[in-house]
Formats: structure tokens, sequence, C-alpha cells
């Protein structure tokens, strides 16, 4: 069954890399390092609470939640097989993959929503 | 008069070198690779911080007030650092491999890859500095 | 300046040894010289048992492929003078069961390569009264630099998962039926994409790059085939959304 969700998955693989590639490098730079380190001013809870109300922000963190997490199961389920040549737990790391990025879009899709 | 020959078929012994589990320490280009590869887990890391966020925020000031404080403590900085590194490992050998997986032709002609790779690059700056106007405004 | 050149050549005698052992020579170290011309130079002067492919020395019949320095070259199309001052380590194809000394068996591959069927597949051939089959320059370029494999192998040396996964069929093996698939007188895509979209096909391959690196003949592999994940993984996105659609 697995097998032919294959092209699925790595079409959410390919999208989720670029969202990863286009995106992550400012977000990340701005929350985990910029602001922290105090190089640029943290907005008010207030007013980013109104920006993620706004349904087009929401869509916008869902995608950059959901898409990156399919990316990264996909590229370390393989990593898994080829580094560690553990490919005959292939049921067990699927699991762990997929489920994690599941569990993840999941969550993003009812905290985003919680946010009307 | 004689009986008919009979041969029996020989099967050379092959040699197959096995494959170590290290196999990707064995030439630089393999160790690239698996780093490359490994950059799925500062992603990981990276969109998990983002869901952390929403929550944070969903769950009222204080709680995000928390959560900042958090990303402020050395250990946090620390990471944050390093998975910054991976995160632009990965950005940058994605941009360069994406003109070789996707093919674009503009009236029978292939694109060259730098151009390829030079939109990519252009988008990215774009959009990053799009994020930080928005951000800035609040 | 240097006289003579050390190579250590990974010797394996079926007969009487379990795995392959290192022997060394001495060679002439002459600056014109190719990896095989040493080679050649052994087997006539120093050891006549020594075992090892070759055919046209000049980089298009693919017979000579070797690890040379654990590198998958063409050893008739790498010079003595690149390795110095030595020795140079040379080995049989890697990823292959090696038969004798440098010599391996690549019936394995030949096996993988009928599975794509690398030729033209047409819905009707056209009658000889109709003439030639038309291809304009641009259309000949889409696929033209797939064309020009001549299965050295290389890539198969160079590429893990062929390491990792014996069933893959391989760079060459993908890069051929993209040869084909984007031939435009081709009409056997759908019939390559069913082997190719299987278990032992092009979603093995994680886009290590190395085959690439590795060819000789500038057919790049990797490209082939992450060009043929798209149009896989587009094609079952089609059919799925739009069944009616696909034949």
């Amino acid at each position: 069954m697995l097998k032919s969700l294959t092209p699925l998955l790595w079409f959410l693989f390919s999208a989720g890399g670029t969202v990863a590639a286009l995106l992550f490098p400012i977000h990340f730079l701005v929350t985990g390092i910029a602001v922290p380190l105090g190089w640029l001013e943290a907005p008010s809870y207030q007013s980013v609470l109104d920006l993620a109300g706004h349904p087009l922000t929401r869509l916008y963190l869902f995608v950059l939640i959901c898409l990156p997490l399919f990316h990264a199961a996909h590229r370390f389920r393989y990593t898994l097989y080829d580094g560690l040549k553990i490919k005959h737990l292939t049921l067990l790391i699927v699991t762990v993959c997929y489920g994690t990025a599941l569990v993840g879009t999941m969550a993003a899709a009812y905290f985003l929503l919680s946010l009307l | 008069m004689s009986s008919q020959p009979h041969y029996t078929a020989y099967h050379p012994k092959w040699y197959r070198r096995p494959v170590s589990v290290w196999w990707w320490l064995e030439r630089w280009p393999y160790t690239k690779f698996v780093l490359r590869e490994l950059t799925s887990l500062p992603v990981g890391y990276f969109a998990l911080l983002t869901l952390w966020q929403v929550r944070a925020l969903v769950e009222g000031e204080a709680a995000y007030q928390r959560f900042l404080a958090r990303l402020e403590s050395p250990a946090f900085l620390m990471l944050n650092i390093i998975c910054f590194g991976g995160i632009m490992f990965h950005a940058l050998t994605w941009f360069h491999l994406t003109p070789k997986a996707m093919v674009v032709r503009i009236s029978g002609k292939r694109l060259p890859d730098a151009f390829i790779i030079f939109l990519n690059y252009v988008g990215w700056i774009g959009l990053s500095a799009g994020i930080v106007l928005i951000w800035m405004r609040g | 300046m240097t006289d003579t050149i050390t190579l250590a050549i990974a010797r394996y005698r079926p007969e009487r040894e379990a795995e392959p052992t290192l022997q060394e020579y001495e060679v002439p170290f002459r600056q014109d010289w190719a990896i095989l011309d040493a080679l050649n130079y052994i087997k006539d002067q120093l050891d006549g048992t020594l075992s090892f492919r070759w055919s046209c020395r000049m980089g298009v019949c693919g017979s000579c492929g070797m690890m040379v320095n654990g590198q998958p070259t063409l050893t008739c199309a790498a010079f003595l003078s690149s390795y110095l001052p030595g020795p140079i380590r040379v080995e049989a194809l890697r990823f292959f069961p090696i038969v004798r000394d440098l010599v391996v068996d690549i019936t394995d591959f030949m096996n993988k390569l009928k599975k794509v069927k690398p030729w033209i597949i047409r819905e009707e051939e056209k009658p000889l009264s109709e003439g030639e089959y038309l291809q304009t320059p641009n259309e000949l370029d889409r696929y033209k630099h797939h064309s020009m494999c001549i299965n050295c192998l290389l890539c198969y040396a160079a590429c893990p998962v062929v390491g990792l996964e014996p069933s893959f069929i391989g760079p060459a093996a993908i890069a051929l039926a993209q040869r084909y698939n984007m031939d435009s007188r081709d009409q056997g895509a759908a019939e390559r994409l069913s082997i190719l979209s299987g278990d032992e096909g092009m979603w093995q391959c994680t886009f290590v790059g190395e085959c690439t690196e590795v060819c000789p003949k500038g057919v790049d592999p990797a490209g082939a085939i992450q060009q043929y994940k798209l149009t896989g993984a587009t094609h079952w996105l089609k059919s799925l959304l739009l069944p009616w659609a696909s034949k």
C-alpha cells in the first residue's frame, strides 16, 4: 500500500524542501537568532495575534509547518535506510517518520483553527 | 564406442566485496551527501519549533512570553545557531540541485542551470525581504 | 625526474584465495601512458597472469572501467602523470562480483537493462514507403546526452544505492530508459513507467549525484532520474485526479 503512495510522498518531500529552502532561513534567523539576541525588536503579542488571525497567515503557517515536516520525515527515512542499513526495520521507520509528520500536521491544524 | 563425455558446469567462485555500514565515510562526496540528508533534522526541528510557537500564541500572552524567553537561553541559542547552519546548507544545496530535477525549456532550448540557480536565489532573497517587512510592520 | 611508478593491484585468484590481495608492480613512468598502458606493460613484461578487460583504449567502448585510488575511472583515460608520485591503487569495479583480478561480472546489469526496454517502441510501425521519422534539432537535444552512454558501469560503481540495494535498476538503465522516453519517435513511455515506478525503479534513488560526477560521457543519469521522478509522480497524480483522462 505504501508503494503506491511513493509519488505522493515524493511530491510532499519536494514541496516541503522548497518551502524549507526558501522560507526557513529567514524565519529561523529572525525567531531563533535575531530576536533572542536583541538584533530585532520582537513585535507585541497583540500585533502577532492580529497578524495570525488573518486566514491567509494561518494558511501560510500551516504550509510552513506541515510540508517541511513531511519533507524531513521522507528524507530521514531514507537516511536511516542508507546510513544505518536498517531497511529491514522499514515498518517501524515508516511509522515513526510519517507518524510524527502526521501528528504535527494535525496539531498545527488544531492550533491554527483555534485562533479563529 | 566411447561413452558420452559428461561435463560438470564450473561456476567460478565470485568475490563480493562487503559494503560496510560506514560506506559514507569512504569518500568525501558520500560524506557530503549524508550531511546534506541529515539537514532533514534541523528542518524538522524548526517546523516543530514553529508549531510550538503557534501553540504558545494560542495559549495566551503569558505562554507566548515564556516561549520567547526560552529561546533566549544559551542552550537554545547554541542549538539554534547550529541548526540554522544546517538549514542554510539545505537551502543552498536545494537551489543547486533544482535545475537538475526540473528542466525548463523556452521555445525548445533548455535554460542553463546557472540561470535557474540565479532565479532561485532571487526568489529566496525577495521572499525573505518580504517576510521581514511584514514582520516589522506588525 | 621519476623513472618508475608503483601500481598496487588487487589480485583475486579464486582457485587459491578467498579474497582479493594487493600486489605491487613497478612500471616505467612515461608521460603519455595511461593506466591501461601500465596494465598492459605488466601483463606483457612482468606478470602474464593479470586479468583485465579493455578494448578500444580511447574511451568509447566502456570495457576498461576500474577503481583507481577508490574512484571509478576508465583506465584508458586516466594518465599515470595525474597520480604522481603514486603508488596507484587499482581494483575491480565496485559493487559488482569479482570473477578474477580486475574482471567483474555484469550479467546483473544486462538483465536490468533489458527490463527497461531500451529500444524505440511504436504502437504501429511506419511503413517504409512513408519514409524516415523526422526529428528537429530541438527534439534531438532533449535526449542526445543520454544517448551517449557506453555502458561502462562507472555510475554503478559510484552509486551507494546500487551497493546497498541489489535490486535497484541503477543509473545507466534509467538514463537509457529516459533516452527513449524523451525521443520524439518513441511511444513506449507508459510501458517503461510501470517497470520504473516499481520497487526496483527510480524511487530507490536518493539523488546522491555521484553517477553524474563519474560519467565519462556526460550522460547525466542523476538528472535523468530526477526528471523521471517528476514525470512519474505527475502521471500518478493525473491518473488519481483525472482517471478518465489516462489511456
